[in-house]
């Protein structure tokens, strides 16, 4: 079986009384994408924190590559927060250069340095564009990086992440805020990274992303809720969903009986009511209702409230 | 048939631009672009960062007069306008932000508090009423700022990228304010950059560097996308990679019409979703292929 390159094991950790974290257990292992999802304060946050060294568990035990996180495992981590971590002022070159600097990284080597690369690496394609920027960069690879397209600026977070040749690569949000396409390229390289062998936890708000990974691991209140592949986690919850000409009517007549309605599009979507207790609702509104599988999001929500309840 | 009724089968007023271009300088932040905001419904723009989208919203709200082209919109008290970068006063309380708000457009003290119970207790905000704007969490002040630009009952809300950055619970409340809206009948005109959420606007426009790629209803943008989508397992290598992306853990590749599909690819033809269709009108761009 292979190393878990980070592992949470019953992890707990306190603030005061409330557990922001309450017995998880994760296990990212070589070559893998794992997605984290959660609402705000489903301890998201706080279980990285462990993962990455910054913050002691109060209970259970994390292991970044099979010790205890350290300023050795540090050097086999890379991390973009959510705030990516460049500096604003500096060039990507600039700051690809400090970053190579402070992983003691030598410019002509590829990465050098002390800590070297393990030689169980499984490497790959991987070395000849670690320490280098992006490709295309071209003219912008002189302009502070605060003035870059923020799809751009993400790429040269990525690259720099990568730079000393990372086993773990750790994502808060790591697309928010950018175009489809340029989405669609950071997670090639999210994709090349795993395949190369190296190990990614990635958290998400958005459902779409939560597809691209191998493995989704769904938070709430401090606890593993779900865990599995989407279809697994999806399961067989079921929406009702509405059609009918006249949506406000349908929406109104929901939201008056008590239930929760959703819009899509010109349809309204009933998450927490069958097809028969939905037509009651309606009256005698013309519609058709019809049981429909729920969506990721949808079945996250459910979820969620569940354990808020 | 009740006014909403009348609203969403198009005899409601409609709001949006024509033909309008902004200049800032030499660059042109919008060029030529038009989009009907029908009343009773939710329309989406969507796009990346300088796509545009924050122009367009400023045009539609009154915020800025484009340089050429037409706007239709309500007097500015039947407007609400929730800023990408402020929708909120950040040492005001949760209920002094609103209260300061509704009075602002004349709305009656009565009606206005009415309104916001309403609102805050379905969102989950009324536990913070008391609490000031700065000390909110990301989600709860998008809320707030939603619900800011909403309480007076305006017949256009403007909201831009209002779920950028929120989780998905708050997302939820989020579009159940989206949706109150444009059941009570107003023209609801939003911008994002996830196109799961764009699906669920009953209209789309795609916009890319100041210009339309796409528009329509979902459906109609994923049944305009020329040529052929295949899914392949495998990630494609070569020439063809360049109309490759990478979807739900597998490989997409764009055929332009009257192309062949290179004999590498053993992909089985696949219906687009929007976000390919997206991905399609933005490589036909940019490799100069055929789109409209």
């Amino acid at each position: 079986m292979t190393e878990a390159l980070a592992q949470s094991i019953g992890a707990t950790r306190l603030f005061g009384r409330v557990a922001a974290v309450d017995d998880v257990d994760l296990q990212v292992a070589p070559g893998e994408v794992v997605g984290l999802l959660g609402a705000n304060g489903a301890g998201k946050t706080t279980l990285i924190r462990m993962l990455l060294g910054l913050l002691r568990p109060s209970g259970g035990e994390v292991r970044l590559f099979g010790r205890l996180p350290s300023i050795d495992t540090r050097r086999r981590l890379g991390y973009v927060p959510q705030g990516l971590g460049l500096y604003d002022d500096l060039t990507p070159a600039e700051n690809m250069s400090f970053a190579d600097a402070a992983f003691g990284i030598e410019k002509d080597g590829g990465h050098g340095g002390g800590h070297g690369r393990r030689g169980d690496d499984s490497g790959g394609g991987r070395d000849g564009d670690a320490g280098a920027l992006p490709p295309g960069l071209g003219p912008m690879s002189k302009i502070a990086t605060g003035r870059l397209p923020l799809g751009v600026q993400r790429r040269v977070a990525f690259a720099q992440a990568l730079a000393h040749g990372p086993d773990l690569l750790v994502l808060d949000e790591p697309t928010s805020g950018v175009d489809p396409l340029a989405r669609a390229r950071l997670w090639e390289i999210i994709s090349d990274t795993a395949a190369a062998g190296v190990g990614v936890l990635v958290t998400t708000h958005h459902m779409d992303e939560a597809a691209e990974c191998d493995r989704l691991v769904v938070m709430a209140e401090g606890r593993v809720v779900a865990e599995g592949q989407v279809a697994e986690i999806v399961g067989d919850a079921q929406v009702t969903v509405v059609e009918t000409a006249d949506w406000t009517a349908a929406f109104d007549a929901v939201e008056r009986a008590g239930a929760a309605a959703a819009l899509v599009g010109r349809t309204v979507r009933v998450p927490g009511a069958s097809p028969s207790d939905v037509r009651r609702m309606l009256g005698d509104l013309e519609a058709k209702v019809n049981a429909a599988p729920a969506t990721l999001e949808e079945r996250f929500l459910q979820l969620t409230l569940s354990a808020s309840s | 048939m009740t006014q909403q009724a009348a609203a969403t089968q198009g005899t409601g007023p409609s709001f949006g631009i024509r033909g309008v271009t902004v200049r800032f300088g030499a660059h042109a932040a919008l060029a030529d672009v038009t989009l009907d905001v029908p009343a009773g419904q939710v329309t989406a723009v969507v796009g990346g960062d300088g796509a545009g989208k924050t122009t367009l919203l400023r045009v539609l709200a009154g915020a800025l007069a484009p340089d050429a082209g037409e706007v239709r919109r309500p007097p500015a008290t039947r407007t609400g306008y929730l800023s990408a970068s402020s929708g909120t006063y950040p040492d005001l309380t949760v209920e002094e932000n609103l209260a300061f708000s509704a009075a602002g457009y004349g709305v009656p003290m009565a009606r206005a508090r009415e309104k916001s119970r309403e609102y805050l207790e379905r969102t989950g905000l009324d536990r913070a009423r008391r609490r000031l704007a700065a000390n909110l969490s990301g989600g709860m002040r998008q809320k707030l700022g939603v619900i800011r630009a909403m309480v007076h009952e305006p017949a256009l809300l403007v909201l831009d990228e209002p779920t950028t950055g929120v989780d998905p619970v708050s997302r939820a409340d989020l579009w159940w304010l989206i949706a109150r809206a444009a059941a009570a009948g107003a023209a609801v005109v939003l911008t994002t950059t996830y196109l799961d959420e764009a699906e669920r606007a009953a209209s789309v426009l795609v916009l890319d560097g100041g210009r339309a790629l796409a528009r329509g209803t979902p459906d109609e943008i994923v049944s305009a996308v020329p040529g052929t989508v295949l899914t392949s397992p495998e990630r494609l290598r070569g020439p063809v990679a360049r109309r490759a992306w990478r979807h739900a853990a597998t490989w997409r590749v764009w055929i332009p019409p009257g192309a062949d599909a290179p004999s590498s690819v053993a992909g089985e033809i696949t219906r687009p979703d929007l976000q390919d269709a997206v991905i399609v009108a933005a490589l036909a761009r940019e490799l100069g292929g055929p789109h409209d």
